[in-house]
């Protein structure tokens, strides 16, 4: 609710004017503006490029559940006196391992992850009632805080994003082997229960920073959505990663903007614009196919 | 010459607990061998110890002369299954890349690149797929996509092809098509095959040799020696008669299930 009163006091001040460089202007001249464009842009870079693998991995229910495990994991750090983000990233980690130690392939084991996910939600609900404070905190951890980012977080956020994606670009070709063919990658001395484990902690991470600007709830329209849509759009992995990040920062840019000049979420049009684009893809055969025929 | 797969006395299991026992086999550069035998016999296991995946509980398994840490990069394999569907979107020559790529993990030259991409075409060209290409393999039929996965396998220049069950999702013509192009392909280049196989017919034209897998022992020879009713009954210690049609098509039948647990 203080990121919404602090948007309406900018708001009130500023209008949208159809110059687009200006309005632009206009909105970069806020700090938590900036701050929200900066920790934005890491955090859609990272989740598109992590997000593909996800979706190429079928992993998306342990991403959903690692949110779930980060909420209860924010909301409890709140009620002990530490920040939500000390407490995502705690319990996402512990999660990822839990998870990872589940065995082979432990992302994909639904119903395991579902029973701990559930546990994690109702875990969470507790913490939130022990807390004393305000209500707006639940709020950002369930739907994001883009507007409320203080300059500790933006510096760790983009810390997080570049480490993590220097990472990921290193072990980009074995985690392309290991995510598309498991069992040829295994018999080749790829270690891919390894690369499983170490995949989970980086997905942990990229959930415990995206949750900060999209919320537990809305996280995959920043961690499946874009790479969803690009998965549809080429064949060609390099290709797809580099269109996830792109939709990723598209999204996060133009829900900001959009944002800024409306009374309503940030959340709401990242989410709306993903789910745009996805249909957009969907869509692309039938239109394809209409072409053709005319 | 060393032989390219020679095995003595092997005994091969999971956690300590043998699945067969006692195997003496070879296959020589350049020969076709089938790997037959009942379900839950072990034959996707005599592969998976031949790429490591498998430990060995005794006796000696050499590839080319090396162990099998050392050997196994001199094979090309196909597994049974892979753990792929309709979300998996990733074009054919993309796929066939994978392996090629994650050789190194950065910089690769650029002669380097060109020359997996070289490889990867001339495998894909000579399996007669290259126009699929730029398809993701999630829209293949079966054929199609084991003639992918054998692409993939060729283009690592093995000299030993593992082959697991790829016929079984096949039509019977779909089967002899791909068992001929594969009989062609490894006899130019002189690469052994060991292919599982649950139907023998369709790669009787080109088999060099037979391993049949059963009731704990793997028997190795040639098809004329080892598939004959007195040959099989007398190394099983079962009735198991091997009956042969006009066109010399083989069936085996004995019940090797009841055997083996009696």
């Amino acid at each position: 609710m203080l990121n919404n009163q602090v948007l309406l006091a900018a708001n009130s001040t500023s209008s949208f004017s159809f110059n687009i460089i200006y309005d632009l202007l206009v909105m970069l001249r806020y700090p938590f503006m900036r701050n929200a464009f900066i920790a934005g842009s890491a955090v859609a870079i990272l989740a598109g490029a992590v997000g593909y693998f996800i979706v190429s991995r079928r992993s998306s229910f342990a991403a959903h559940a690692l949110s779930h495990v980060g909420f209860a994991g924010a909301a409890g750090a709140v009620v002990v006196g530490l920040t939500p983000l000390e407490g995502l990233l705690g319990f996402t980690t512990v999660g990822a391992i839990v998870m990872g130690a589940l065995g082979k392939r432990g992302e994909l084991r639904d119903s395991q992850i579902g029973i701990v996910l559930s546990f994690m939600l109702g875990l969470g609900v507790l913490f939130i009632s022990l807390y004393q404070g305000y209500a707006s905190e639940a709020y950002s951890i369930l739907f994001g805080q883009i507007l409320g980012i203080s300059n500790a977080s933006v510096i760790f956020t983009v810390g997080s994003a570049v480490v993590l994606l220097v990472v990921m670009r290193l072990a980009l070709n074995l985690l392309l082997f290991a995510s598309f063919d498991e069992e040829v990658a295994n018999s080749q001395g790829v270690p891919t229960r390894l690369i499983s484990y170490a995949f989970l902690v980086v997905v942990a991470v990229t959930v415990a920073v995206a949750v900060q600007i999209i919320g537990v709830l809305l996280i995959f329209s920043l961690l499946v959505t874009p790479a969803a849509a690009a998965i549809r759009m080429s064949g060609r992995p390099r290709i797809a990663i580099l269109a996830s990040t792109t939709i990723a920062l598209l999204i996060t840019w133009i829900g900001l903007f959009v944002g800024f000049y409306q009374p309503y979420p940030v959340s709401f049009f990242i989410t709306a614009f993903g789910f745009a684009f996805y249909l957009l893809t969907r869509l692309k055969p039938f239109a394809d196919r209409f072409v053709v025929q005319s | 010459m060393v032989d390219l797969v020679l095995a003595k006395d092997l005994t091969v299991g999971y956690q300590g607990r043998p699945q067969w026992s006692g195997a003496n086999f070879q296959v020589l550069h350049g020969e076709f061998a089938a790997v037959i035998g009942p379900n839950g016999s072990g034959k996707s296991t005599l592969l998976k110890a031949l790429t490591g995946q498998v430990g060995l509980i005794s006796g000696e398994l050499r590839i080319d002369g090396l162990d099998v840490g050392e050997g196994r990069r001199k094979i090309g394999y196909v597994p049974q299954r892979r753990n792929l569907d309709q979300d998996t979107v990733i074009t054919s020559r993309e796929f066939a890349l994978l392996p090629h790529r994650a050789r190194r993990l950065i910089n690769r030259s650029k002669s380097e690149r060109a020359a997996s991409e070289a490889l990867v075409e001339e495998s894909l060209r000579s399996l007669g797929i290259a126009d699929l290409a730029d398809r993701s393999i999630s829209t293949l039929s079966g054929g199609q996509l084991q003639r992918v996965y054998i692409a993939q396998a060729l283009s690592q220049q093995p000299e030993l092809l593992l082959l697991d069950e790829p016929l079984s999702n096949l039509d019977i013509r779909a089967s002899a098509q791909l068992a001929k192009s594969v009989s062609e392909l490894v006899r130019g280049r002189k690469v052994g095959v060991m292919l599982v196989a649950h139907d023998l017919n369709p790669l009787l034209p080109y088999l060099d040799k037979v391993l049949f897998v059963a009731n704990g022992r793997v028997v190795c020879g040639y098809p004329d020696e080892v598939l004959t009713t007195e040959r099989l009954s007398d190394l099983f210690e079962l009735s198991v008669e091997v009956v042969r049609d006009s066109s010399g098509r083989i069936a085996i039948m004995g019940d090797f299930s009841e055997a083996h647990h009696a």
